[in-house]
């Protein structure tokens, strides 16, 4: 398999670097949208950690998929303010907007992936969501949908 | 310089609540109208509840208007451009009556000195406001030693959560002999319902930058990371930018203001675990590893990052050091307590009516912070509970409210202060419910080394979910207890020994609630579907329909203009009909 020039280009830029896997992980995560099976065996290869290593922290830390995600990330926020402001309703609305059932994380058309988070730390605006890099707060079931429509292809 | 300057509170919190469809729109109608005003993003000034927000000042005025809309910038703009400055959507000025004068009258700002209230991507504007001042007498009046000695005479305590003296820990990490030492900002704020790390970090990042530059001054150390979670993606690109302008300005780097102390500094995004909020977690993470805790001692300050001594303080502690430096440790042991020093940072969030963060004096009562400051509460619903401290703190009752927030204190209650976030929950929150929640946010987040965290917390979970669905014994509440004890002593690290406070404290406070799901298979709050039923009032039904259409389970039924029906055995709960309803004839059980 061939990688693209950006994937070398992250070993070149954090080799020799002490406790350089996470970063590594991340930035190639950044590029391909999850972590492949291809892309953990090269990362041993380039870095002589092991692969049960390294699978070991993908499966530790919430953020490392090793599944290809939506277009979109659509994290719902299910921290102790939106907890109380009845998040489970905001989701469930997600849900039924995006044809999901509880055990799905990405639609058929690769357009969307739902994640429940922590704390997006927009509490004062509870419940909150965050699709990409957006935030969007004082959400109602209705609201919610019509924000995703704005995504919407 | 532009006769009007307008800074928008562009922090996350002010994003979410549409402050970037504000600033464009100032942008647009300055450039069309030709006006001599110039725009840009401060923090967040902790107003939240009134976002979004602009401060808008003339030669002569000078008004923070909230709550606003794209309409509301031309009128204010030009009423600035009139000198006659806009009453109407006003919330705090020294000029006329507006609804927030006194909020932040009532506050101490120590470590929220600057947010809301400097561009938190300018390093100039930081230095106006006698940024890195601190750092440069640290460097050239004082030693190492008069710098710890300082730190320990103010009192200050590490304000993460467990509250150990700042001083202290320095000291320890200073007495080390090492050819390396590292320092760690812990800004992986990882609590639900916290989010004061998040604004200092956004609104104010050179304060956390100099205030640990003076920290690896004192305890020896050349290298130190900040780490930060990367569910913060405005505070990482705010850190990354903080940091390009210190070292290009010449207080990060090495020969740092000409002196021979060189400090060189990296942010570490985190990945997304809580438990690297512990610190050899942290450390573990750092490394490249997963964030396991590992048995203390040794201490960080002993063998911490690759085996050598480390300092980690949490964003809010670092962000008071530059501020005691400059003013000395007298002026910041004004305030507070005997043991507990300063100010706190708290982030009310829940059924509150003003939502936001709030500093204060260490020593207040929860009346004073959620009443006085906080405006009670959001809705006619009474007060219940406030939940203090995230998942390793609890829920402390209405009886409780004129109870001390300090550090002891808070803890005689079973609560913590930990980061300082204040859920305020209201009649309708039910205390299974919020146990429930705190526990199964620990019990997935548990890192699995210790037995009782990983499969304590697991039963007591399970066992909860029982309670909720209306299948609980009253020797549930014994295994409960007896649980909670086994998985506290037998637990390494913070996590797993706190893991419990929710249930303790719930189960101390509203035992009766316990019992009413267990005995009366009722949830009092109406909140456990489980519990609920669904019924339509015939006096009050006018036949509209609407329930029907919006059952997503086709479990109502009826004629059009007669009193509908719902098939119990078909009912999910799932409250559709409840909120649709628009005469009140759902009734809630």
């Amino acid at each position: 398999m061939k990688f693209p020039n950006e994937i070398e280009e992250v070993f070149t830029k954090y080799e020799n670097q002490k406790g350089n896997l996470i970063p590594i992980m991340q930035s190639i995560q950044e590029i391909e949208g999850y972590l492949s099976k291809e892309s953990i065996k090269l990362i041993s290869n380039k870095t002589g950690i092991s692969i049960s290593e390294i699978y070991g922290v993908a499966t530790f830390y919430s953020l490392f998929r090793l599944k290809p995600q939506g277009k979109h990330v659509i994290r719902v926020c299910q921290g102790t303010a939106c907890h109380v402001g009845n998040s489970k309703d905001i989701l469930r609305a997600v849900r039924e907007k995006l044809n999901l059932t509880e055990m799905e994380e990405t639609t058929a058309d690769n357009e969307f992936t739902i994640m429940e988070v922590a704390c997006l730390g927009c509490c004062s605006l509870s419940p909150v969501i965050m699709i990409d890099d957006t935030t969007y707060g004082k959400l109602t079931p209705n609201s919610v949908k019509k924000i995703i429509n704005n995504y919407d292809k | 310089m532009s006769k009007i300057k307008i800074k928008v509170g562009m922090a996350s919190c002010g994003r979410a609540a549409g402050a970037d469809k504000i600033y464009k729109k100032i942008e647009s109608y300055i450039k069309e109208k030709n006006i001599d005003a110039s725009v840009e993003e401060t923090g967040c000034i902790g107003m939240c509840f009134r976002e979004p927000i602009f401060e808008i000042s003339s030669k002569n005025h000078k008004v923070i208007y909230g709550d606003l809309e794209e309409i509301d910038v031309p009128k204010i703009i030009d009423s600035f451009v009139d000198e006659n400055p806009l009453q109407e959507k006003a919330i705090l000025t020294n000029e006329f009556d507006a609804p927030e004068n006194k909020n932040l009258a009532t506050q101490t700002r120590i470590v929220l000195r600057n947010c809301g209230i400097i561009n938190p991507e300018s390093i100039e504007d930081y230095m106006e406001n006698a940024g890195y001042k601190s750092l440069e007498k640290a460097l050239k009046n004082m030693t190492r030693e008069e710098v710890i000695a300082e730190i320990k005479a103010s009192g200050l305590r590490g304000r993460g959560g467990a509250g150990f003296p700042t001083g202290l820990k320095w000291e320890f990490a200073y007495k080390e002999k090492s050819d390396k030492k590292y320092i760690v900002c812990n800004a992986d704020e990882g609590d639900p319902g916290a989010f004061m790390d998040r604004s200092v970090l956004e609104g104010d990042p050179h304060s956390i930058l100099e205030g640990m530059a003076i920290g690896a001054y004192a305890i020896g150390a050349d290298e130190g990371y900040v780490y930060c979670r990367a569910e913060y993606p405005l505070a990482v690109k705010r850190i990354n930018i903080a940091i390009k302008a210190a070292e290009a300005k010449g207080f990060l780097g090495d020969n740092i203001l000409g002196t021979d102390f060189s400090f060189h500094l990296k942010l570490k995004e985190g990945a997304g675990a809580f438990v690297c909020g512990e610190e050899t977690a942290l450390i573990a993470s750092i490394e490249g590893k997963r964030g396991m805790p590992r048995i203390r001692p040794p201490f960080p300050a002993q063998s911490g990052i690759w085996g050598k001594p480390t300092n980690i303080n949490n964003v809010e502690t670092f962000a008071n050091i530059a501020w005691i430096i400059k003013n000395g440790a007298n002026e910041f042991s004004k305030y507070g307590t005997e043991k507990s020093k300063g100010t706190k940072v708290f982030a009310l969030a829940g059924k509150i009516k003003k939502s936001g963060l709030v500093e204060v004096p260490i020593g207040m009562t929860l009346r004073e912070v959620i009443f006085d400051i906080g405006g009670g509460m959001k809705t006619e619903k009474d007060f219940k509970a406030v939940q203090l401290g995230g998942p390793s703190g609890g829920c402390i009752p209405k009886e409780l409210l004129d109870t001390k927030i300090d550090y002891d204190t808070i803890q005689a209650t079973g609560a913590i202060m930990g980061s300082g976030g204040m859920v305020v929950m209201d009649e309708s929150t039910c205390m299974i419910d919020v146990a429930k929640f705190f526990l199964s946010f620990v019990q997935s987040e548990s890192c699995g080394k210790c037995t009782f965290c990983r499969i304590g917390s697991k039963r007591m979970l399970e066992i909860l979910d029982k309670i909720s669905k209306g299948e609980g014994e009253m020797e549930d509440i014994n295994t409960l207890k007896e649980l909670a004890v086994k998985v506290k002593d037998s637990s390494l690290c913070g996590l797993g020994q706190t893991a419990p406070n929710p249930v303790l404290t719930t189960l101390k406070y509203f035992e009766d609630e316990y019992i009413a799901h267990i005995k009366d298979k009722k949830c009092p709050a109406g909140v456990c579907t489980n519990l609920l039923t669904y019924e339509i009032q015939p006096d009050r039904c006018v036949g509209c329909g609407m329930c029907a259409k919006v059952c997503p389970v086709d479990a109502i039924s009826g004629e059009i203009k007669k009193v509908f029906e719902i098939d119990q055995s078909k009912c999910i709960k799932c409250g559709a009909c409840f909120n649709t309803c628009k005469f009140n004839a759902i009734e809630k059980k």
